[in-house]
C-alpha cells in the first residue's frame, strides 16, 4: 500500500514521460471506470431509490447544464453573466407557450426556444462584448430584470401566474411524464453537454477560448478574433441554459416568472463558483452541493429564526464570499487532488507520429523588401514615443533594434505588429500596406511575434500553448471541435508544435504546465509558438533575457539556422554580444528617434551610439 | 398629455433622479477607488429607511446589534491577522481603536433607541448607525481580496448583496414601512405642488454633491482617494494606504445610501429588498457615465429619473423594463466610443 501511494504521488509530480509509464492505472481501468460510473447513473432510477432523491438528481442535472455554460463563460473565458436564469426562462416560456397554448410538440418547443435564445444572446453579445469585462455582467443584470418584469406583466404569458398545463415530453411514443423517465433525458443531455464542452476546450477553438481570460493581446497576435470567441462562448452558455429551461418547463409542467429571476441567475453563478469554475465537472459538483444545501437551509433556518422567508440567501451569500477568498478554484480541484491518488492526471497521448505536416506559406524572395517602415509615429498625449522612424528590412536578414531603455523599441514593435495603432506614418509588409490593420490581420499575412513580458496561458501545457501558434494554419471550427471531427487536424497541429519545441531545445518540457516554467524557457516557448505559425517575419522582443549563456548560444544558433532557411527576423535585445554576433544590420533608437542604422561594426564604431548609451564627456 | 401632467412628471423625475444621482456618485466613487462594482449599495438605502422606521415605532432596530457584531468581528479578524504576523503586542491598540467607533455608536444607539427622540434626531442616529457599516463591510468582505480582478470583486458584491438582503429580512421582517415627512409644508406654483419633502430631497442631494466636490477638490483625504483611483500602486508608494482609502470610500457610500433611504422613505414604502432596485437605477445612471465621471453620473441619474416617471405614466406595468432596458443602447453607444482595453 505504502509503495503504491508513493508511486502515485510520484506519478502526479514527476515529468510527463514517467507518468505515461506509471503502473498505477492501467489503460483498461481508464476505460472501464467511466463506463461503470455511467452504468450506475443509468441504473439509479431502476433501483429502489426514494422518489425524493430522483427529483433531486433531476434538478441537479438541469442546474448543471446551466452551470456548465458558466464554467465556459466565467471560468475559462473570464466573462460572466447573472442573466443565465433569464435564458433558462426564455427556453421554458417558449416551449410552454407553444406546447400548452398551441398544442405543438415539445421538440418544436426546444428548437424554437434555442432559436429565440440565440437571437437575444446574439444581440446582447454584440452590444456588450466589445467593452471591458464588467459591462457584460451589468448588462445581464439589466436584461434579467427586464425580461422578468416583462414576463410578469404580459397577459399572453399569464403574468405572475404563468402558464399551466405544459405537456410532458414524449420520446418515440414513450411519455416522459414520470420523474424516473425524464431522469434519463435530463442526464443524457447533461452528460452530453459536459462532453461537448470538454471536447471544445481541448481543441483549436478551445485554446483560443482559453486565451480570453487574460491573454487576448497574445491571441490576437496569433490571428485569433477574440471578440468572435467571446460571442461564441456567450451563445453556447445561453443555449445550454435554454435547453435546461426546456427540460424545466416539461418537468414542472407549469412555468411562472419566479424561477427565472435575477436571484436564480446569481444562484447559478454560485453553483459554478462553489463547484469549481474552471472545470466541467465542477458544474456538477456545484449544482449538487447547491441543491442539497439549499434544501437543508430552507428547512433549518426558518425553524431557527422562528419565521418564514428566504433566509438561505444569507448563508449562500456568505459562502460565496468565503469561497472566493479561501478556495477561489472551488471544490472540484481539491476533490481532484484527493482522487489523484487512484486516478492520476495523464499527459496527452502522443498519437501524432507521422501526421501530415501543416501547409506552409511560400517564402518571400531573398533580398526583397519585406517590411518597410516609413515615418512611423506614435504619440501618447503629449509624449512622442516613436518619432517619425523609418527603416527597411529585407527578406532573409536578421535586423536588431537597439537603444537605451525608453527609446521606443517595444512601442515600435507593437506598432509594426498591430498591437498599437500608429498616430501617423506608413507600414508596408510584403509589398502591401498594413497601416492600421489589427494584429490578427497582420498575423495572417505572415508576421509573428513574441512579447517583452511573456504572454501565455499558464494552465495549459507547453505543447498546447505552442499549438495555439498554429491557429492560422488550421481551420477546425467550434462545431467540429465539439463533435471531435477535428482530430486529424489536431494531430498535425501537435506534430508541428512538437517539432518547433524540439527545434528550440524544449522537447523535455512538452507536457509541463507553461506557468511552471522558469522565465528563460517561457521565452523560448514563445519563440516556438511564433514559429508554429510559419511566419515569414519573426519579431522577437528581448528573446535572450533570462537565458543562461549556453542557452543564448543555442538560441543564436537556432536563429541563424532559421535565417539560412529564408526567415527574416527583427529583434529587440539588450545583450550586445548576442546582437552584434547575430544581426546583419542594426537600427539604433534613442528618445523615440532613429539614431543611426548600419552593420554591427558601423554601429559599434559610432560615437553617437556611445554617447546615447554612456553619455558624453564634458 | 398636457403641460400640467408633463411638469408634474418632470418634477417627479427630478426628485427621484436626485436620489439616483447620490447613489450613482457613491457607485462611481467606490468603483474608482476600489474597482468594486458595489451591488449592495441599495441595501444601505433599505437599512437607512427601515432603521429610521424602527426607531419611529420605538423599537430597537437590529441594525444596531449588527453594527456592534460587525465591529467585533472585524477586530477579531484583525487580531488573528496580527497574531499570525506575531504583532499582537504592537497592534492591539490600533485594532481596539478601529473597533471603538462601531461599538461605541452601537452602545449609544442601544441606549438612545427607546427614547422616542424627535424625528431629526432619529434620522441622525440612523446615519450614525449605518454609516460605519460601510468601512466594516469593506474590512470583512473586500479588503483581503483587494487585488482580485473586477470580475471576482463583482461576484463578491453579489454574495454580499445576498447576505445583506437576507439579513434585512431577519432585521425588519417582510413588512414594508413608510416614514413621516420631515417637512409637511407644501407650495403650489401653477399646476405644480411642491411638497416640503421634495424640496428637502433636491436640496439635500445638491448640497451633498457640492460637499463631495469640495471634498475631492479641497481636502487631503479627498485627494488621497482620487490618487488611489488613478493609480493604486503609485498612491501606495506615496504613503496612501489603499486599505484605508477603500474603507473611506465604502464609509462614504454607506452614508450616502443611508441618507438616500432616509430621504425617500417618506415618499414611498420601503421593504427589506427595495434597496436593490433603487441601487440598480443608480447603476444605470453610473453606467451612463462609464462608471468614471461624477457630473456624467449625476446627469445620467436625472435622465433615469425622467425616463422612469414618464414611462410610469405611459406604461406603468413596464416602467422597470423600460428603465433597465435603457442601459442597453447606452452600452452600445459607449462600446462604439471607447474601444476595448485588456485588464492587466
Amino acid at each position: 500500500m505504502a509503495s503504491d501511494r508513493s508511486a502515485a504521488v510520484k506519478a502526479v509530480s514527476a515529468p510527463a514521460s514517467s507518468v505515461a509509464a506509471s503502473p498505477v492505472v492501467n489503460p483498461w481501468t481508464r476505460r472501464i471506470v467511466p463506463v461503470l460510473l455511467l452504468a450506475v447513473l443509468a441504473a439509479l432510477p431502476l433501483l429502489p431509490v426514494p422518489e425524493f432523491w430522483i427529483t433531486q438528481l433531476n434538478y441537479i442535472g438541469m442546474f448543471a447544464l446551466v452551470a456548465l455554460g458558466l464554467v465556459l463563460l466565467t471560468g475559462v473565458g473570464g466573462l460572466t453573466s447573472f442573466g443565465q436564469a433569464a435564458f433558462v426562462g426564455v427556453g421554458a416560456y417558449t416551449t410552454a407557450l407553444l406546447s400548452a397554448r398551441y398544442g405543438l410538440s415539445p421538440w418544436i418547443g426546444l428548437a424554437a426556444g434555442l432559436v429565440v435564445t440565440l437571437g437575444i444572446a446574439w444581440v446582447l453579445a454584440l452590444i456588450t462584448l466589445r467593452m471591458s469585462g464588467h459591462y457584460l455582467p451589468l448588462a445581464t443584470i439589466a436584461w434579467a430584470l427586464s425580461l422578468n418584469f416583462t414576463i410578469a406583466n404580459m397577459d399572453a404569458l399569464g403574468k405572475y401566474d404563468g402558464l399551466l398545463g405544459v405537456p410532458a415530453i414524449a420520446l418515440f411514443g414513450v411519455s416522459l411524464a414520470d420523474g424516473r423517465a425524464i431522469y434519463y433525458l435530463i442526464w443524457l443531455l447533461a452528460v452530453l453537454g459536459a462532453i461537448v464542452v470538454r471536447n471544445l476546450l481541448d481543441s483549436r477553438p478551445g485554446r483560443a477560448i482559453r486565451a480570453l481570460g487574460g491573454a487576448t493581446v497574445m491571441a490576437e497576435s496569433m490571428g485569433v478574433s477574440t471578440f468572435r470567441y467571446k460571442v461564441v462562448i456567450f451563445l453556447i452558455a445561453a443555449l445550454l441554459a435554454s435547453t435546461s429551461g426546456w427540460l424545466f418547463a416539461h418537468v414542472q409542467r407549469t412555468v411562472n416568472p419566479s424561477p427565472f429571476g435575477l436571484r436564480m441567475g446569481i444562484e447559478y453563478l454560485f453553483m459554478a463558483v462553489v463547484g469549481g469554475v474552471s472545470s466541467v465537472w465542477g458544474a456538477f459538483v456545484g449544482a449538487g452541493v447547491f441543491k442539497i444545501i439549499e434544501d437543508q437551509l430552507k428547512e433549518l433556518l426558518p425553524a431557527l429564526l422562528g419565521s418564514n422567508g428566504n433566509f438561505e440567501i444569507i448563508v449562500l451569500g456568505v459562502v460565496l464570499v468565503l469561497m472566493l477568498k479561501y478556495a477561489p478554484k472551488g471544490l472540484w480541484p481539491s476533490l481532484q487532488t484527493a482522487l489523484s491518488r487512484w486516478w492520476p492526471a495523464r499527459p496527452r497521448e502522443r498519437d501524432w507520429e507521422g501526421a501530415a505536416p501543416l501547409e506552409s506559406r511560400p517564402k518571400p524572395e531573398a533580398g526583397s523588401v519585406l517590411l518597410k517602415v516609413d515615418k512611423l509615429r506614435k504619440q501618447f498625449g503629449g509624449l512622442v514615443a516613436v518619432n517619425d522612424v523609418s527603416f527597411e528590412l529585407r527578406a532573409g536578414e536578421i535586423m536588431g533594434l537597439i537603444g537605451p531603455n525608453g527609446a521606443g523599441k517595444s512601442t515600435t514593435f507593437n506598432l509594426v505588429s498591430g498591437v498599437l495603432t500608429a498616430t501617423s506614418g506608413e507600414l508596408r509588409f510584403a509589398g502591401a500596406p498594413i497601416t492600421g490593420l489589427p494584429a490578427r490581420q497582420i498575423a495572417r499575412r505572415g508576421m509573428s511575434r513574441t512579447f517583452q513580458h511573456v504572454k501565455m496561458i499558464a494552465d495549459m501545457t507547453v505543447l498546447e500553448n505552442v499549438a495555439l501558434g498554429g491557429y492560422l494554419r488550421s481551420h477546425s471550427g467550434t462545431a467540429r471541435a465539439m463533435l471531435r471531427l477535428d482530430r486529424a487536424e489536431e494531430k498535425r497541429l501537435f506534430a508541428e508544435a512538437e517539432a518547433q519545441l524540439r527545434r528550440i531545445g524544449m522537447q523535455d518540457h512538452l507536457h509541463e504546465l507553461a506557468g511552471n516554467l522558469a522565465l528563460g524557457p517561457q521565452r523560448l516557448m514563445e519563440i516556438a509558438r511564433a514559429l508554429c505559425s510559419d511566419p515569414s517575419l519573426l519579431l522577437l522582443d528581448e528573446p535572450a533575457a533570462g537565458l543562461r549563456h549556453k542557452e543564448k548560444q543555442a538560441l543564436a544558433a537556432v536563429l541563424r539556422q532559421l535565417r539560412a532557411e529564408g526567415m527574416s527576423i527583427l529583434l529587440v535585445e539588450h545583450d550586445m554580444d548576442f546582437v552584434m554576433g547575430l544581426t546583419d544590420r542594426i537600427v539604433v533608437m534613442e528618445f523615440g528617434t532613429k539614431l543611426i542604422e548600419g552593420t554591427p561594426a558601423e554601429v559599434q564604431a559610432s560615437p553617437e551610439v556611445r554617447a546615447a548609451y554612456l553619455g558624453t564627456e564634458h | 398629455m398636457d403641460g400640467a401632467i408633463a411638469s408634474i412628471l418632470v418634477l417627479d423625475g427630478v426628485t427621484n433622479g436626485a436620489i439616483y444621482a447620490l447613489l450613482a456618485l457613491a457607485l462611481v466613487l467606490v468603483f474608482a477607488v476600489t474597482r468594486v462594482i458595489f451591488i449592495p449599495q441599495g441595501e444601505f438605502v433599505a437599512f437607512g429607511a427601515l432603521t429610521l422606521a424602527g426607531l419611529q415605532l420605538g423599537h430597537t432596530p437590529m441594525t444596531i446589534h449588527f453594527l456592534i457584531a460587525m465591529a467585533l468581528l472585524a477586530a477579531v479578524l484583525d487580531l488573528i491577522a496580527a497574531a499570525r504576523a506575531g504583532r499582537v503586542a504592537a497592534e492591539w491598540i490600533a485594532i481596539a481603536l478601529r473597533a471603538l467607533p462601531g461599538v461605541a455608536i452601537g452602545l449609544c444607539a442601544l441606549w438612545l433607541a427607546p427614547m422616542k427622540l424627535p424625528l431629526v434626531a432619529q434620522a441622525l442616529l440612523t446615519l450614525a448607525v449605518v454609516t460605519p457599516m460601510g468601512g466594516l463591510l469593506y474590512r470583512l468582505a473586500y479588503q483581503s481580496l483587494a487585488d482580485a480582478s473586477v470580475l471576482v470583486l463583482l461576484i463578491v458584491s453579489v454574495g454580499v448583496h445576498f447576505a445583506l438582503t437576507g439579513l434585512g429580512l431577519v432585521f425588519f421582517g417582510a413588512e414594508g414601512s413608510r416614514n413621516p415627512s420631515f417637512w409637511e409644508a407644501s407650495y403650489s406654483a401653477g399646476p405644480l405642488m411642491f411638497s416640503g419633502q421634495t424640496l428637502i430631497i433636491v436640496l439635500a442631494s445638491a448640497a451633498l454633491i457640492i460637499a463631495l466636490w469640495l471634498f475631492f477638490e479641497r481636502s487631503l483625504h479627498g485627494k488621497a482617494l482620487r490618487a488611489t483611483a488613478v493609480n493604486r500602486l503609485g498612491a501606495r508608494l506615496m504613503g496612501i494606504s489603499s486599505a484605508s482609502a477603500g474603507r473611506l470610500s465604502f464609509t462614504l457610500a454607506a452614508f450616502i445610501g443611508a441618507l438616500s433611504g432616509i430621504l425617500i422613505s417618506p415618499t414611498t414604502t420601503i421593504f427589506y429588498d427595495s434597496g436593490f432596485l433603487i441601487g440598480l437605477k443608480g447603476f444605470v445612471a453610473a453606467v451612463f457615465a462609464g462608471l468614471s465621471s461624477y457630473p456624467g453620473a449625476a446627469l445620467g441619474a436625472l435622465l433615469v429619473g425622467l425616463i422612469e416617471s414618464f414611462s410610469s405614466f405611459w406604461a406603468s406595468a413596464f416602467k422597470e423594463v423600460i428603465v433597465f432596458t435603457s442601459i442597453l443602447p447606452v452600452l452600445l453607444w459607449r462600446s462604439w466610443r471607447d474601444p476595448h482595453h485588456e485588464e492587466h
